[in-house]
């Protein structure tokens, strides 16, 4: 008998200083029944990639607010790679002008949400996107 | 195993997986742990616990900290509830444990109780042999917070200390709980604080109330401010003095003999009763027992009794040549 969980990291990489948005989704994930590891502000990618490991997560959401998306968000992705997760599935949320989101999703960014993104979009897209994870 | 081998080899994402397959109950769960227990039995164990918001993860922060000064590798443990509603959680233990985030030399894992009461997760002792075997030395497990005594931590931790605060009003209830008496150190954080002298002092003398033989161990009452690094160094010289306590008074090993015991006992009864489940559900046994019982003829301690005699007849008859 096999009681999986979908675990997801949130994360806030970069200097800005708000994380309302952040908590405010992984309430949403909790209540769907997903398990959040959140770790605060200002994270390094590094710590970000080196939580994703350790914490054995399906998806890592990052949001961030500061614009530095276009350099957070591949290095994330990379620093990931170095460390064999490449099968993190990644989502990006903040504030993110559409012309970004061509970048991130060439980065490895399986979603990208904008700041009037829906809750329930956001749960079902992350549902919807799982990978199938092998031991 | 592969998974196994690059575990014991120290591949940090073999041990994240390894974790995983624990918690969820996999199939592959009862094999990894038979073949990491050879491995297992050197770590040193401490539990932390405490009421909500005390400041267990950021003691448990500056004890990672102090520890990997030394050069031991410390693994840590930190649970945090689950919504009985939703079945989801959030883990935020993290928040506080930054300094050893990017530390090769340490590795935090965040579990929720899955429904677990008690401020663990059902899965807390394996999780802490698989950090053992992967050969952390020290690890740390942090309890959900709670304002009772947490006391299946006791058997996880060797050493477990207790986290209290000034100005929570939380001694009485405490004391009245039952947490003192878990405690091998209480710490009262967040000294920074009006009221923490007199906590210390109130604490100290209900200890004394409850104080043992001359030669038994005493808990110390101990200030912190956890945020500002200060204290938590004689925290740690406690657990070790707790630690060659235990050692040398014979009790270290009395207590792992007492825990491995309990645990055999325990899965003897579970595969006992899961064997004589299966027997009975496919020999058809099960259901007239059970619609004796609803028919109110037969009561439920006898019909399991009968149940449990015809299950070891058979086993009798098989095991005979
Ligand atoms: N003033 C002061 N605040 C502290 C001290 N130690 C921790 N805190 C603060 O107390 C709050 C809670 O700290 P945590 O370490 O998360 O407490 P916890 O016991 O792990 O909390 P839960 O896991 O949620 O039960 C944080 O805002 C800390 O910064 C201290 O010594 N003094
Ligand atoms: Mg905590």
């Amino acid at each position: 008998m096999s009681h999986a969980k979908v675990r997801v990291l949130v994360a806030k990489p970069g200097l800005d200083s708000h994380d309302r948005g952040a908590k405010v989704v992984a309430r949403a994930y909790r209540d769907a029944g997903l398990e959040v590891v959140y770790t605060g502000l200002h994270q390094t990618p590094e710590e970000i990639a080196e939580a994703a490991v350790q914490e054995d997560v399906d998806v890592a959401a990052l949001s961030i607010l500061s614009g530095a998306h276009l350099t957070l968000v591949p290095e994330v992705v990379n620093r990931l790679r170095a460390k064999g997760a490449d099968d993190v599935l990644i989502l990006v949320g903040g504030i993110i002008p559409d012309e970004d989101v061509p970048a991130l999703k060439e980065a490895g960014a399986a979603g990208v949400f904008g700041p009037g993104a829906n809750l329930d979009e956001i749960v079902e897209f992350t549902l919807a996107n799982l990978r199938r994870r092998g031991a | 195993m592969d998974l196994v081998d690059r575990l014991l080899d120290g591949d940090r994402r073999a041990l994240a997986r390894a974790i995983t397959l624990t918690e969820n109950e996999d199939p592959l769960a009862g094999d990894l742990a038979a073949a990491v227990f050879p491995h297992t039995g050197r770590a040193r164990t401490l539990g932390v616990t405490g009421p909500p918001g005390v400041g267990k993860s950021t003691v448990v922060d500056g004890l990672v900290h102090l520890e990997r000064a030394t050069g031991r590798r410390v693994g840590v443990v930190a649970v945090d509830p689950t919504s009985p509603f939703s079945g989801g959680a959030i883990l935020g233990d993290r928040i506080r444990m930054r300094r050893g985030a990017s530390d090769p030399g340490v590795f935090i894992r965040s579990l929720a109780t899955r429904g677990h009461l008690g401020g663990l997760s059902w899965h807390t002792g394996s999780v802490v042999r698989l950090l053992d075997a992967a050969g952390f030395d020290t690890i740390l497990i942090e309890t959900v917070g709670a304002g009772q005594a947490e006391v299946e931590i006791m058997r996880y931790a060797v050493t477990t200390i207790v986290i209290l605060v000034p100005g929570l009003g939380d001694e009485v209830q405490a004391i009245k709980a039952g947490i003192l008496e878990i405690a091998d150190i209480l710490v009262v954080n967040k000294a920074d604080r009006e009221g923490a002298d007199g906590l210390v002092r109130e604490l100290e003398a209900t200890l004394e109330l409850g104080a043992g033989s001359a030669a038994s161990w005493k808990p110390p009452v101990l200030k912190t401010v956890a945020t500002a690094d200060r204290g938590l160094d004689a925290v740690l010289a406690a657990a070790h003095d707790h630690y060659l306590y235990l050692e040398s008074s014979g009790s270290l090993q009395a207590r792992l003999e007492r825990e491995l015991n309990a645990e055999v006992r325990g899965l003897v009864r579970d595969l006992a009763g899961r064997a004589a489940l299966d027997w009975a559900r496919s020999a058809g046994a099960w259901d007239s027992a059970l619609s004796e019982v609803l028919a109110r003829r037969t009561d439920p301690r006898s019909a399991a009794a009968g149940l449990v005699t015809r299950f070891l007849g058979r086993v009798q008859r098989k095991s005979r040549p």
